[in-house]
């Protein structure tokens, strides 16, 4: 069910239980470990790479429906992308996600994502949805040091 | 916790609410139901008519200046001084300003640690810290009471040691006993946790202290705005204090030590107003309170604090208590016989406070706020700054209702009636 504020769409409650890439994968490029510090929330998150492009995003994690749901989109939006696309879409996510509203989130680029342009209006849980993607972006410059 | 003192009646209530403003605060389209006033409270008008007041006709800097304002101010603030003093049973020069109880508990722990490095000349070896010294807490501890000492034991050598709690969060006396022996030179714990309500056996734990020779810190942020407070009946040495969960403006805290252990301490912070004498090769401090309050203080703070403490005392501490006690047991039985809700502590203790900390399933404590903000009630999500604790409880985050004297039942009932809608939400999980 849709709650008043959009928050709780059916879709974030789906990705929440379903969790789409949760459990760790072996042979990952790079992982990051991002904990949010008010709450607790956490999230472990292994970057796989092959050619060039994420060949897959695995990972573990505990905290609220909305970082969960997030992680799981994330997963769903970055399989198949180049680095550089990697890089240039947590951008996008996280510049929507700080708008508080005023940019929304593009359909054709972050499919079930779409579903979290609510949160941007709720500065409070902001970093919740971008717990997962902030692990994303600090395990792709990793790679990308190496 | 159990009072004698008769319970607020319904008109007394709606008198007390009439006077704080923010009560009438619509929130998402509801009438505000205020259940985190142990984050921090709401204030009365005769709190924020104090502060505006001394700002505009008593600004002026204390115990400096010939002017007659300057004279007035301080007047003003040692005044302060000695109703907060009196609210709690010390004496008035026992009683030293700080920015809050964080900052308290540090200047204790600071102080301790200076003597430790010789500060203080002969007086102040009795606090003297170090290898084979013992410090104690408990895993109940909100950070603010933890970290200071553990941080006091790595710069000193002496070894950090806790009291364990039992699996409902209660702490385990038998442990207590156990840890607290002839090397413990300071025990340190609240007198009523932040997260599990309940008020703490201190006599007890006290008794321990004593009988090993040791310090004791008693952490009274959730204890004093609730519950009637004499540090001298429970004898403890230091209690620390946070204005803004007792009707007081953010900003003003205080630390109570008695006279004899304050008079040997070295100071934390130093610079303008706690000196005596000062050459370029050093300097002579003043006596206590004064040598613990370096810089200009919180003036306009310290006197609206002393007005939320007349506020209190004019309501009636015994008063508030059985309010809260009333609301606090409210609250348990209710969340307690939801199936789907795991209380944290005992449902049915005479010793729970009007706060209660709760889980619904298995939904994220985040989830369970948010959907409460949509109905207008206000509650804690998180660790509460108990990390440990949590961890103990085996859960990283908690939701958290906490009651004051303006609390009504009706706002307990919405919280617990208002949970349908996270069921709604997530389904039952």
């Amino acid at each position: 069910m849709t709650t008043d504020t959009g928050l709780y769409q059916e879709l974030i409650l789906e990705h929440d239980r379903e969790r789409h890439g949760h459990g760790l994968r072996d042979g990952g490029a790079a992982e990051s470990h991002q904990r949010n510090p008010v709450c607790g929330d956490e999230v472990l998150l292994r970057l796989h790479v092959a050619d060039g492009r994420v060949a897959d995003i695995s990972w573990q994690g505990s905290g609220c429906a909305i970082s969960m749901a997030s992680a799981s989109v994330l997963h769903d939006v970055v399989v198949g992308l180049s680095l550089d696309e990697l890089g240039e879409r947590i951008e996008l996510f996280r510049e929507a996600m700080r708008s508080k509203g005023r940019q929304p989130i593009d359909e054709d680029l972050f499919g079930d994502a779409v579903a979290l342009s609510g949160v941007s209006k709720f500065p409070a849980r902001v970093k919740c949805a971008l717990l997962s993607w902030m692990a994303a972006e600090h395990a792709l410059d990793s790679v990308r040091a190496a | 916790m159990s009072s004698t003192a008769a319970p607020l009646t319904e008109a007394e209530l709606a008198a007390i609410r009439s006077d704080f403003p923010q009560l009438g605060e619509i929130v998402q389209g509801h009438p505000l139901v205020y259940l985190d006033s142990g984050a921090t409270s709401l204030k009365p008008r005769q709190v924020l008519d104090a502060e505006r007041r001394f700002a505009e006709t008593r600004t002026a800097a204390v115990h400096r200046g010939a002017h007659t304002l300057a004279a007035e101010a301080t007047e003003d603030y040692e005044d302060a001084r000695m109703r907060v003093a009196r609210f709690i049973g010390a004496r008035d020069d026992e009683l030293v300003w700080t920015s809050n109880a964080t900052e308290a508990v540090n200047l204790v722990a600071h102080a301790i640690g200076n003597a430790s490095l010789g500060r203080g000349g002969a007086a102040a070896e009795r606090f003297r810290l170090g290898p084979g010294d013992e410090i104690v807490a408990t895993e109940q501890e909100h950070h603010a009471n933890l970290i200071p000492w553990q941080e006091l034991a790595a710069r000193t050598g002496a070894t950090f040691r806790w009291i364990r709690t039992h699996d409902d969060g209660t702490l385990d006396l038998g442990h207590a006993a156990e840890v607290i022996g002839e090397r413990t030179r300071i025990v340190a714990f609240s007198h009523v946790s932040n997260v599990v309500g309940l008020e703490n056996p201190v006599a007890e734990l006290v008794a321990l202290a004593r009988a090993a020779g040791a310090l004791v810190l008693l952490d009274a942020c959730q204890s004093a705005p609730h519950v009637p407070l004499d540090v001298k009946a429970l004898d403890v040495d230091f209690a620390v204090l946070s204005g803004h969960k007792m009707l007081a403006p953010t900003g003003i805290g205080a630390l109570y030590g008695r006279r004899e252990l304050l008079r040997d301490l070295p100071p934390f912070l130093t610079g303008g107003s706690m000196i005596t004498t000062v050459t370029m090769e050093g300097a002579d401090f003043l006596p206590p309170p004064q040598r613990f309050e370096a810089g200009t203080q919180r003036i306009s703070q310290a006197v609206a604090f002393a007005a939320a403490v007349d506020y209190l005392d004019a309501v009636g501490m015994e008063r508030i208590a059985a309010h809260e006690a009333a609301l606090g047991a409210r609250l348990a039985a209710r969340l307690a016989e939801q199936p789907d809700v795991r209380l944290i502590g005992p449902a049915d203790s005479p010793h729970r406070v009007g706060l209660a900390a709760f889980t619904i399933g298995t939904v994220h404590a985040h989830d369970v706020g948010q959907l409460l903000d949509e109905q207008g009630i206000a509650v804690r999500v998180g660790h509460h700054c108990a990390q440990p604790l949590h961890r103990r409880l085996g859960v990283t985050a908690t939701a958290r209702a906490s009651a004051y004297l303006y609390t009504t039942p009706a706002e307990v009932d919405a919280l617990v009636d208002g949970l349908d809608a996270v069921r709604r939400v997530f389904g039952g999980r």
